[in-house]
């Protein structure tokens, strides 16, 4: 039982990580109508950010604050030199100029960071226990990863829904002509756009770094499941891809702990061993499969597309 | 000027007899490499010319095709471990198996078009590779080595690099002009109107989904037969051949060479990997005068240049290379 808790914490960190790459993938979606592949290379940025700034300040949480700001002015750069020139075009020429991007950031962070893996050390206030409840011990450190992403969530929701910049992006999303004639600068909008989206994805990089190796190429298995819940959420809409990701999350962590022993119960050990791990692998994208079966446009599709 | 001879055509017939005289030359040169290099470089084509079909014909932008060539060439490699070395089963079975898998999963995502289409094949694709790194009776993530190549009762030896050269080039010839015959066809007129307006096409009663359907399983079965292949070429098979990257190699492959033309594929597949094998070597002899040893240790980034390459391919060269010959004959 007090395994079960554990495990759905875990879960419940790993939807909220997923949440922060796929609200920036699905405002960039929603309001650009950008395909981005790249999106996982922010994450990879901001992990090997936050290990760079760490190691030089000595401090994590400057090191995570400076991280962040660079992941959103490399966003922006790349806004402005690539992505600028891809709005309006087919979604396949999305497809393959992000997929150029990908090569050309794993290359540029093999150059500059090495092909070596890094590791982010935790500071030692971080780096405790908390008790949960009487006997039940949860580290710090991802109390706090909830933590922080449940406020961004919340941030996102109010900047969204209750701020004046984002009623021009929900503007932006349903008429881009008409914004710009009304004199709004909408490639500014969309430049601060992108650049959250990638700020966002980089966080979620940069949390990750202290729990996992920094390493070229982390940034796209995830993308990939970032990929599955804005499908299962619906592309453009953040409500979805919370909820998505939260359910993504859970199923993945949960099912990696406990599928093993309830397969154990139907089959013999040696075949449950052998297929569990592929099998709870498996899991989220036969969530999606399913999801598609019953409704093709996602749990919470976006009328006005 | 004459219909023929277009400079586009020129350029196709001088690759089709550049190709058909490569083993002669390779002999004479005593290079056996570059018989190597341009079998895998056909075997790939092939996977690009079907992805070519429904992706430059039939709108279907799968990000996924990679893994017919995994199947394929799973079905080769595992047959082969279980004592059923002869070809004549191999590849039936193969072809059949690529298929089945082409019909469920396209049953799935042509549910679907646009954006969601291109990511729920990536993740099918996805899945199936997390089912083949855990297949641990066929060697997991390590891969599954091939100690035989598929046998044909002594009438070809694929052993023969020359034999099994002009194996891959037939059937890649085979297969373009299928695609070729296929979209000049009644069903590849549905398949291609479809693509503009499919509403249009089912309200003058063309029951889209299925034309679409059996578009999609004949490109996976065409995508498995060139896993087949791949599998007898490098005689070993592993999750790493079916990879969502090399789903995006195919890609480039095809928009490289030109999307919905019968010879962009085979163009875009000469080009991306002739050029994968020579950029590190041209950065190392252009570098080196110029900044000595550091240039040969950038030849070993050259994919930052790759990269960038794309995007301005994406941006400034829509028709590929096929349309780039198209639009400079005057």
């Amino acid at each position: 039982m007090l395994l079960f808790l554990e495990q759905c914490l875990n879960g419940l960190q790993l939807g909220l990580l997923l949440f922060l790459l796929a609200a920036g993938l699905t405002l960039i979606f929603g309001i650009m109508d950008l395909v981005n592949l790249a999106h996982g290379s922010f994450y990879m940025i901001g992990a090997y950010f936050a290990a760079t700034f760490t190691a030089l300040t000595g401090n994590f949480i400057v090191g995570v604050v400076l991280a962040l700001a660079a992941t959103l002015l490399v966003g922006m750069a790349v806004e402005v030199i690539a992505m600028r020139r891809l709005y309006g075009r087919d979604h396949l020429d999305h497809v393959l100029g992000t997929f150029g991007l990908i090569l050309f950031f794993n290359e540029l962070v093999r150059l500059i960071w090495g092909p070596a893996g890094m590791n982010v050390p935790l500071p030692a206030w971080l780096n405790t226990h908390f008790q949960i409840l009487p006997g039940v011990e949860y580290p710090t450190y991802r109390i706090a990863i909830i933590l922080v992403t449940l406020l961004v969530a919340l941030f996102l929701y109010v900047l969204v829904m209750r701020t004046r910049i984002g009623m021009l992006i929900r503007a932006g999303a349903t008429n881009r002509e008409m914004v710009g004639a009304l004199g709004i600068n909408i490639n500014l909008l969309y430049t601060l756009v992108f650049g959250l989206g990638a700020a966002l994805a980089g966080l979620a990089g940069l949390m990750q770094a202290p729990i996992l190796t920094v390493q070229i190429g982390m940034g796209e298995n995830i993308l990939i499941v970032a990929f599955v819940v804005i499908i299962i959420g619906g592309i453009g809409s953040i409500r979805g891809a919370f909820i998505a990701a939260i359910l993504v999350g859970l199923i993945d962590t949960v099912g990696r702990g406990f599928l093993p022993d309830i397969l154990r119960l139907i089959l013999s050990p040696r075949g449950a061993s052998a297929i569990a791990p592929a099998m709870s692998s498996m899991l989220i994208y036969l969530l999606m499969a399913a999801v598609l079966v019953v409704r093709p446009e996602g749990l919470f599709p976006v009328s006005n597309k | 000027m004459n219909g023929l001879l277009t400079r586009r055509n020129i350029v196709v017939a001088a690759l089709l007899i550049f190709l058909a005289v490569l083993p002669v030359y390779a002999a004479i040169s005593g290079n056996p490499f570059l018989i190597t290099l341009f079998t895998r470089i056909l075997i790939l084509a092939m996977a690009a010319a079907s992805l070519n079909l429904i992706m430059g014909y039939g709108g279907m932008v799968s990000f996924g095709h990679a893994i017919y060539i995994g199947i394929g060439g799973y079905v080769v490699g595992i047959l082969a471990q279980e004592g059923f070395p002869s070809g004549f089963v191999q590849w039936p079975a193969a072809l059949i198996v690529s298929a089945l898998f082409a019909l469920v999963i396209g049953a799935l995502c042509l549910r679907t078009r646009g954006v969601y289409f291109i990511m729920i094949t990536l993740a099918f694709a996805q899945l199936l590779y997390y089912v083949a790194v855990g297949l641990d009776r066929y060697g997991g993530d390590d891969g599954l080595t091939i100690y035989a190549r598929s046998q044909f009762a002594g009438l070809i030896n694929l052993s023969s690099k020359t034999q099994f050269y002009y194996v891959c080039l037939v059937l890649l010839f085979g297969v373009i002009f299928l695609i070729w015959r296929l979209i000049n066809s009644r069903f590849g007129m549905v398949i291609q109107g479809s693509r503009t307006n499919d509403r249009r096409m089912q309200a003058i009663g063309f029951p889209t989904f299925r034309y679409r359907l059996a578009c999609f399983v004949i490109s996976g079965t065409i995508c498995g037969l060139s896993g087949a292949l791949l599998a007898n070429h490098t005689e070993f098979v592993s999750p790493a051949m079916m990879h969502w990257t090399r789903s995006g190699d195919l890609i480039v492959m095809v928009v490289l060479g030109g999307m919905g033309s019968p010879f962009g594929p085979l163009i875009g597949a000469v080009a991306l990997l002739v050029f994968e094998e020579m950029l590190p070597f041209v950065i190392k002899l252009l570098g080196t005068p110029l900044f000595g040893e550091a240039a040969a240790h950038a030849s070993e980034y050259w994919q930052i240049i790759m990269g960038p390459l794309l995007l301005l391919v994406v941006l400034f060269a829509r028709g590929g290379i096929n349309g780039l010959l198209a639009k400079g004959r005057a």
